[in-house]
């Protein structure tokens, strides 16, 4: 018992409440909001630590034990991740102070902005299986207001098709909650696990475990990516980068905690299938990412190519592709989001997205090139910097599990991956100036900033991996040994 | 009874996919919503439809129906009610902005 626990979830929702009081004091709810994501951080990395001394903490929601009442569980991989929600989260609020407009701050973005965070961390942190349902709504529904708020052409049309997406997608979670429900009669996730190893995962707890990965999948973009690059090229920057950095990762959260918590009896038929989800996943992801001329697309799908990547990692379940993916899934969120948000800098100053349209940009913006650069040789997997030692790992991982195929099409889009993000930097950064100083159609004052902090992130991800694996490696062995989770949660 | 309510809840299920593979926006809608009718009853079937008193304690009865599933068709109801008329007002804004609630018209690659 410990009520830490619940404090990532409260912060956040007081916060927005608060905020929805002080509509047209746009500078306090700036700070408020930059000063609840400053404590945030703090309470989630004071949660890793306590987390890393003390084992898992749980929390029984008014005092009922599990499985009658809802019970919040931090182990190692949620509180990381919650860790890492907490600092995109500050980074995005950042870049908006100056570039999401006072229409849109005037229009309540910064209670939906925290009420997202809340049903991110939400999701990560509940060990109930319907409470995760209800904190993805919490998330969506926050996340379909932030995409449409502003209301252009684009945004009304790609909303339509996202709503409808996830609504489909609810639906069908909804359903195999039914079916797990009939089958097992319990919906708290360790009990869940106790009683599935209890009957056996046969045919029919297997197609519920298949449903799962499909309502799961369509979440995370894993091969059902369809709806993904229309709906985050619409949004504005700094919400297109917390979408990147957040949303697909909560869907890949669910996939390995069910696929390690409750499904993990019969790796033949699930895990096989998602490792060629996974594969497919990659190449179409990557395929995307070269064919489109266009900033935004390009970023879109290297996002899925990058979902491809971790849920490779959890099909080959070896401990070495655990810790890959885990830490891939820290260093992707952390550089997708400062993908887009440069990104974002580039269109904001082009004025266009369109990179046959631009050029030369270097030459006016060094640092923003070069920051660009180092994101991109990141996201690739070169050495010193943070996306090298997950994709050794994972490579590593698929290798000893003889997933020899699936190593190779992972290695190869690596990189493609490369060549997408460096021929946006081409395009964008070198060549013959196209706009002189007077010509830009908007400033980076003020954006490099927070887009800087996630850059020396990434560094210090790569540098100081040997302080990080401890942690990476406790959150792996809860990963790989679920009797570790269950104990926690179910002790008497 | 079981047999009877999975026959009608598939039957739900396909009007609602059908609804939502046409072009015009409001039978999408109209089918989202019998979709999450579908998925409601099927929480319901599922938990079992033995009978049983209201879960009241006042009732004093010797056997009651499963509470559980009800709460959560409640929490379910309640959700889909609010995207329900987030869809709709989505809908009439796209309507009045785009000048159309033809799905086809809507697809497009360009940026504006």
């Amino acid at each position: 018992m410990n009520n830490l626990v619940v404090l990532p979830i409260v912060l956040p929702i007081m916060t927005g409440i608060i905020l929805i009081f002080f509509r047209n004091q746009i500078g306090l709810q700036r700070w408020i909001s930059f000063i609840s994501l400053l404590f945030f951080i703090g309470l989630a990395a004071n949660m890793v630590q306590l987390v890393y001394v003390d084992g898992i903490q749980t929390l029984y929601l008014g005092g009922w034990l599990p499985p009658f009442g809802i019970v919040l569980v931090a182990d190692m991989f949620a509180s990381l991740l919650v860790l890492t929600t907490a600092i995109v989260a500050l980074s995005c609020l950042w870049f908006s102070f100056r570039s999401i407009g006072i229409e849109r701050e005037k229009h309540y973005y910064y209670p939906f902005f925290h009420f997202l965070i809340a049903g991110v961390s939400g999701s990560f942190l509940t060990g109930d299986i319907f409470n995760l349902f209800v904190f993805f709504e919490v998330m969506l529904i926050s996340s379909y207001v932030l995409i449409v708020l502003g209301a252009t052409k684009i945004q009304l049309r790609e909303t339509l098709k996202y709503l409808l997406v996830n609504i489909v997608s609810s639906a069908l979670f909804v359903a195999s909650v039914a079916f797990l429900y009939a089958i097992t009669g319990t919906l708290n996730m360790a009990d869940l696990s106790v009683r599935v190893a209890e009957v056996g995962q046969t045919g029919l707890l297997n197609v519920v475990a298949l449903l799962f990965l499909i309502v799961f999948g369509l979440k995370a973009g894993l091969f059902l990516y369809f709806w993904l690059p229309g709906s985050y090229s619409a949004p504005p920057t700094p919400v297109a980068a917390l979408f990147a950095g957040l949303l697909t990762k909560v869907g890949i959260y669910a996939i390995f905690r069910t696929f390690t918590l409750i499904f993990y009896h019969q790796p033949g038929i699930t895990h096989e299938i998602m490792a060629w989800m996974a594969a497919a996943t990659m190449i179409l992801g990557v395929i995307g990412a070269i064919a489109f001329s266009d900033i935004r697309q390009v970023l879109a799908f290297n996002v899925v190519a990058g979902v491809g990547f971790i849920i490779f990692g959890l099909a080959a379940f070896t401990s070495a592709s655990f810790q890959g993916a885990i830490f891939y899934l820290i260093h992707d969120m952390l550089v997708k989001a400062l993908l887009f948000l440069l990104g974002g800098a580039v269109i904001g100053i082009a004025g266009t997205s369109n990179l046959k349209q631009m050029g030369g940009l270097i030459k006016y913006h060094p640092s923003l090139g070069w920051m660009f650069f180092i994101a991109g040789l990141a996201l690739a997997g070169v050495p010193p910097l943070s996306g090298f030692i997950g994709k050794l790992l994972l490579v590593q991982g698929g290798l000893t599990a003889e997933f020899y195929w699936i190593t190779g099409i992972s290695l190869a889009t690596s990189l493609l991956i490369l060549y997408s993000i460096i021929k946006v930097f081409m395009h964008a950064f070198w060549g013959e100036t196209k706009l002189s100083p007077k010509e830009e159609k908007g400033s980076e004052k003020g954006l490099l900033a927070p887009c800087a902090v996630l850059v020396f992130l990434s560094f210090a991800l790569g540098l100081g991996a040997d302080y990080l694996y401890p942690y990476i490696e406790v959150a792996a062995e809860t990963l790989m040994d679920p009797s570790i989770y269950i104990q926690a949660v179910l002790k008497e | 009874m079981e047999i009877l309510m999975s026959v009608v809840v598939g039957i739900l299920f396909m009007v609602g996919t059908y609804l939502i593979l046409t072009k015009s926006l409001l039978r999408i809608i109209l089918g989202t919503g019998i979709i999450s009718h579908g998925v409601h009853l099927l929480l319901l079937t599922m938990a079992g439809l033995k009978t049983g008193a209201p879960p009241l304690l006042g009732e004093n009865a010797a056997l009651y129906t499963d509470p559980l599933p009800q709460a959560l068709i409640l929490t379910a109801i309640v959700i889909s009610f609010g995207v329900t008329g987030f869809f709709f007002v989505l809908a009439y804004r796209a309507y009045k902005e785009l000048g159309t609630d033809d799905m086809d018209k809507l697809r497009g690659n360009d940026h504006e």
